[in-house]
């Protein structure tokens, strides 16, 4: 996948990610082999069941795994060639928040009680080297926070004198204080309720677009994912099934699994979560052979059980990994 | 903070004082049916000695006051008189000396062996006891929290034993017993205040070696659910360094319960300090007390127990004044 | 049965547990069987020889007037046992009346159970019960000095059973058999009770070792039972004769082994309960 989407340059190449947690009843592979390309400035949306290690491959790209968890294999290279899974610890940290920040999910607890929002993020900044008189760093927290929508006098608050999409908004500000390039956002919105959470997308767009930032937005929404991102991967079992722009997924989806995701939603760009589909959830320590999906697949064949399908470029811009299309493929190739 | 917060919470503490008077009243009344501080003074009366004059004041006096010509009101009345206005009488055993004098010749030497010790072993007990809890912290220190833990287990006064045996009798680093030396002039002087450290450094090593495990104990808990909490993981993501993230996120919200504990166990820590002060003749006020359980003063025995009462209800409603300082979430001012 | 298999599965899962089992179960023997293998009649003062070291013939030493140490801890050990256990039960008996009432009822009556007994908790325990043992001196027993430390045992106890029942309530399956129409007794005692055990548990060991610390407290200062050769009466018996300065190290150091035996036992029982408790806690240390 290296070639660009709408002339995009690519910011970030994920290949062969791979993570696992070592349990007692052996290994699983919360991640499997996963690439992907990120372009600058996009907005590109994750998805997926629960379980099928969408918050893993975020914490990943944050090398933050704990154990019993570690990174298994893969790389992550920047445009410049920095491999964010061959950094040392300082040099992890120095990159967080200045090239890769979080937006986390439960802003309800995610500041510190006890020291004022301007006084966290001025901490956060000094961390990173920002030296400045006190006055300088609090113009600048206070115009990150008019950047998200708080008045100045919020820097003066404790987090819990603010509701909860204004704390969203602070950890938002918190995280676009040193620029970065790549903004990660599990379910940023899952707590708060509806009408917050569209004015939290839009504030995070406008953002997004301003700062020309990557975002990865990891969600269960199927109706803000439609709205937000441009392009969408699709997660199973830890492995990447399909990636493509939000027409294509939604209106021609490739894989069984995306296919039956996209009809349990009611209809197109209502919003909803998706639904269950029908079948035995997977279990990571107990994988079946071949591909992960085939015992629940409507269109299984033998072959399933049998071979691995990869992720292979099914029309201009989406990718699948089903034997399927391999065999289209290969039929088309020969 | 508002007034009416204030205003209840001293009242909450007279409320104390006036239960300890009470007890110290009534117990020996109720329980027994009997005086023991004029029994005592009778003894005293018959026995004749020295002293005579003063013990017939002083018998007179009490008389006054408590005579069993009164009623018992007017006698609970006249004791609480005499509480809040701090007269507590004289001493049984050392005619002229008064309980206050006695007392507040005591004080400085308890407190400033506890403020020390409690000090030294509440930082220390929850720095180890943070640590112990803290993913990144070296693994020696969880090492160090297990024999600190089991130590916290023994009263400080056997510890107490057990250190004067080895560094005082054994090793004779340490003087076995006293506040300072026997021939040294109790004045300001920089060898005076050194021989002082010097003969207070064993007690103050048996308080710190109990309290240490227990702060640790305690802080362990603490510092497991917040190193668990979405802050710290949050600033874990943002790159903060691991010494700010264990230091203002991970201690300094897991030490918020601490305060409160260690509010609420000043009590014990007092009544383990007034038996260590005991087992090393220390010229505080548990030595006063301990003496005055020995030859059945009883009026001493009642000021230091009220004395400690008090001071204690001070200590904890200054606590309850400071907590809104350490926590911004709580504010007497919106309580109820 | 089922109790058993649950109390083998608790040990097997903590080992704090199991281990300040094992501390607390030697002592016990140690008092049960004791009596048995030794001459109690030589806990008696004017026994033996006094001021004699440990020695074949007298393991643990023998006193300054002459008690055979270890009669006097085979005698004495159950007695402090039996205060700790009195006062830790009343205690704990008290904790749970008060506790479940004030949690499980709320209103007025919590309200001022509450106030209670948070002021009580900063009153310094030791200290009253010096007062009042001070006035009973020379009619002090085993009994007695087990409900005069009994008589505070009470507070810690109430104060976590509270809490504890205060959450419960909230949750799910309390409100669920609200609905089915249980009474409020039969919800505490068919609800409540059984899921805090590990935590009644937990207090007890608590309580007890609460109750042992008072009592040896209140002995080191000479307010003990003044005819009956408890752990702590031998301690102050030692302070009082300075055995240490003298260099009779047994005479203090084996009533201070039997205390801490005690005392670090319950004290693990107590973590290891807690433990079982609070999952969130046992899992990451
Ligand atoms: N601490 C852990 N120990 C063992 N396995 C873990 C651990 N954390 C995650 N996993 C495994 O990783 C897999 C992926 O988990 P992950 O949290 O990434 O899923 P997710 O896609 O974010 O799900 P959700 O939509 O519920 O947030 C899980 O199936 C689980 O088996
Ligand atoms: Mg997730």
């Amino acid at each position: 996948m290296s070639e660009s989407v709408n002339n995009r340059e690519p910011l970030l190449d994920i290949s062969g990610l791979e993570v696992h947690f070592e349990t007692r009843r052996g290994i699983a592979r919360a991640v499997n082999e996963v690439d992907l390309t990120l372009y600058k400035g996009e907005r590109f949306g994750l998805v997926g069941e629960s379980g099928s290690g969408k918050t893993t491959m975020i914490l990943a790209l944050l090398r933050m795994i704990k154990t019993p968890g570690f990174i298994a294999g893969g790389k992550a290279v920047f445009d410049d060639g920095t491999d964010l899974l061959a950094l040392n610890a300082e040099q992890v940290r120095q990159t967080r928040l200045k090239r890769v920040a979080m937006v986390p999910q439960g802003a309800m607890n995610s500041l510190n009680p006890v020291i004022r929002i301007g006084e966290q993020m001025m901490l956060t900044m000094r961390e990173h080297g920002e030296e400045g008189e006190r006055d300088e760093l609090m113009a600048r927290v206070v115009g990150l926070l008019e950047k998200v929508g708080l008045k100045p006098e919020a820097a003066s608050l404790y987090p819990h004198e603010l509701s909860g999409g204004m704390k969203q908004r602070a950890c938002i500000a918190q995280a676009i204080c040193l620029n970065p390039q790549l903004i990660l956002a599990d379910e940023p919105t899952s707590a708060l309720d509806v009408v917050v959470q569209r004015q939290i997308m839009q504030t995070l767009r406008q953002l997004q677009i301003g700062l020309d930032a990557t975002v990865l937005l990891v969600g269960h929404d199927m109706g803000l994912m439609a709205q937000f991102a441009e392009r969408v991967g699709i997660m199973y079992g830890g492995k990447l099934v399909e990636v493509g722009t939000v027409s294509d997924i939604f209106r021609n989806p490739q894989h069984p699994y995306t296919q039956l995701l996209i009809s349990s939603i009611p209809s197109f760009e209502t919003r909803g979560d998706f639904k269950g589909i029908p079948g035995v959830a997977l279990s990571l320590l107990d994988p079946p052979s071949g591909c992960l999906f085939h015992p629940r697949c409507p269109k299984a064949t033998d072959a399933c059980a049998q071979r691995e399908p990869t992720l292979k470029e099914v029309s201009p811009g989406q990718w699948a990994s089903c034997l399927l299309h391999e065999e289209e493929h290969d039929a088309t190739a020969s | 903070m508002n007034w009416n917060y204030i205003v209840r919470r001293v009242a909450l503490f007279l409320v104390v004082v006036w239960a300890a008077a009470s007890v110290n009243f009534f117990v020996p009344r109720l329980g027994t049916g009997r005086d023991p501080i004029r029994e005592k003074l009778g003894q005293l009366a018959a026995s004749g000695g020295l002293r005579q004059d003063g013990i017939e004041a002083m018998v007179k006096a009490y008389q006054a006051k408590f005579g069993l010509d009164k009623p018992l009101y007017v006698q609970y009345l006249n004791f609480l008189g005499d509480t809040f206005t701090l007269d507590l009488g004289y001493s049984l055993a050392n005619y002229p000396a008064r309980v206050g004098q006695m007392i507040g010749n005591a004080i400085p030497w308890t407190i400033g062996l506890m403020v020390v010790s409690v000090l030294i072993g509440f930082a220390l007990g929850t720095l180890i006891g943070a640590l112990s809890a803290w993913p990144n912290a070296p693994p020696w220190v969880r090492s160090l929290a297990v024999p600190f833990m089991t130590l916290s287990a023994i009263p400080p006064y056997l510890l107490g034993l057990i250190v004067l045996y080895i560094l005082g009798l054994k090793m004779q680093w340490f003087p076995l017993s006293g506040g300072y030396s026997p021939g040294m002039l109790a004045i300001a002087s920089v060898d005076f205040y050194l021989d002082v450290l010097h003969h207070s450094i064993l007690p103050a090593l048996a308080i710190v070696l109990q309290a240490v495990g227990f702060w640790a104990l305690g802080m362990r808990g603490m510092m497991v659910t917040t190193s668990g909490e979405d802050y710290v993981t949050l600033a874990e993501a943002n790159g903060l360094r691991n010494r700010t993230i264990f230091f203002r996120y991970g201690l300094r919200n897991a030490m918020l319960p601490q305060f409160t504990a260690l509010g609420l166990s000043l009590a014990n820590v007092v009544a383990g300090q007034v038996i260590v002060e005991v087992i090393f003749a220390y010229p505080g006020i548990g030595t006063v007390l301990f003496q005055a359980i020995q030859s059945s003063d009883y009026t001493v025995i009642n000021g230091v127990v009220l004395i400690l009462i008090m001071s204690i209800g001070l200590v904890t409603m200054l606590m309850d004044f400071l907590y809104p300082l350490l926590d911004p979430r709580i504010s007497h001012s919106r309580q109820n | 049965m089922q109790r058993l298999s649950q109390i083998s599965y608790y040990l097997r899962e903590s080992p704090m547990l199991a281990a300040g089992f094992i501390m607390v179960s030697i002592i016990v023997l140690f008092g049960l069987l004791g009596p048995l293998f030794v001459d109690t009649s030589l806990a008696q003062p004017l026994s033996t020889t006094p001021r004699m070291e440990p020695s074949w013939e007298h393991p643990f030493g023998t006193d300054d007037s002459g008690r055979d140490l270890l009669s006097v801890m085979v005698v004495g050990v159950p007695l402090t046992l039996r205060i700790g256990l009195l006062a830790g039960a009343v205690g704990l008996g008290l904790g749970i009346v008060l506790g479940f009432t004030s949690g499980y009822l709320g209103g007025r009556f919590d309200v001022v159970t509450r106030g209670i007994v948070d002021t009580l908790l900063t009153v310094p325990g030791l200290v009253v019960l010096v007062s009042i043992a001070s006035t009973i001196r020379e009619e002090i027993s085993v009994n007695i000095m087990a409900l005069v430390v009994a008589s505070l045992a009470w507070m810690w106890p109430t104060r976590v059973i509270r809490s504890q029942v205060l959450s419960m309530r909230e949750r799910a399956y309390v409100q669920m058999a609200k609905l089915n129409g249980m009474s409020t007794a039969e919800i505490i005692w068919k609800e409540l009770f059984p899921n805090l055990l590990p935590y009644l548990a937990a207090q007890f060991a608590n309580a007890v070792n609460w109750a042992i610390l008072s009592s040896i407290g209140l002995e080191a200062l000479g307010l003990g039972p003044q005819n009956d050769p408890t752990v702590g009466m031998t301690i102050y018996w030692a302070i009082t004769f300075s055995a240490l300065i003298r260099g009779m190290w047994w005479w203090w150091a084996i009533p201070i082994a039997f205390i801490g035996l005690i005392f670090v036992g319950l004290l693990m029982i107590a973590v290891g309960l807690d433990e079982l408790a609070n999952p969130k806690q046992r899992k990451a240390v």
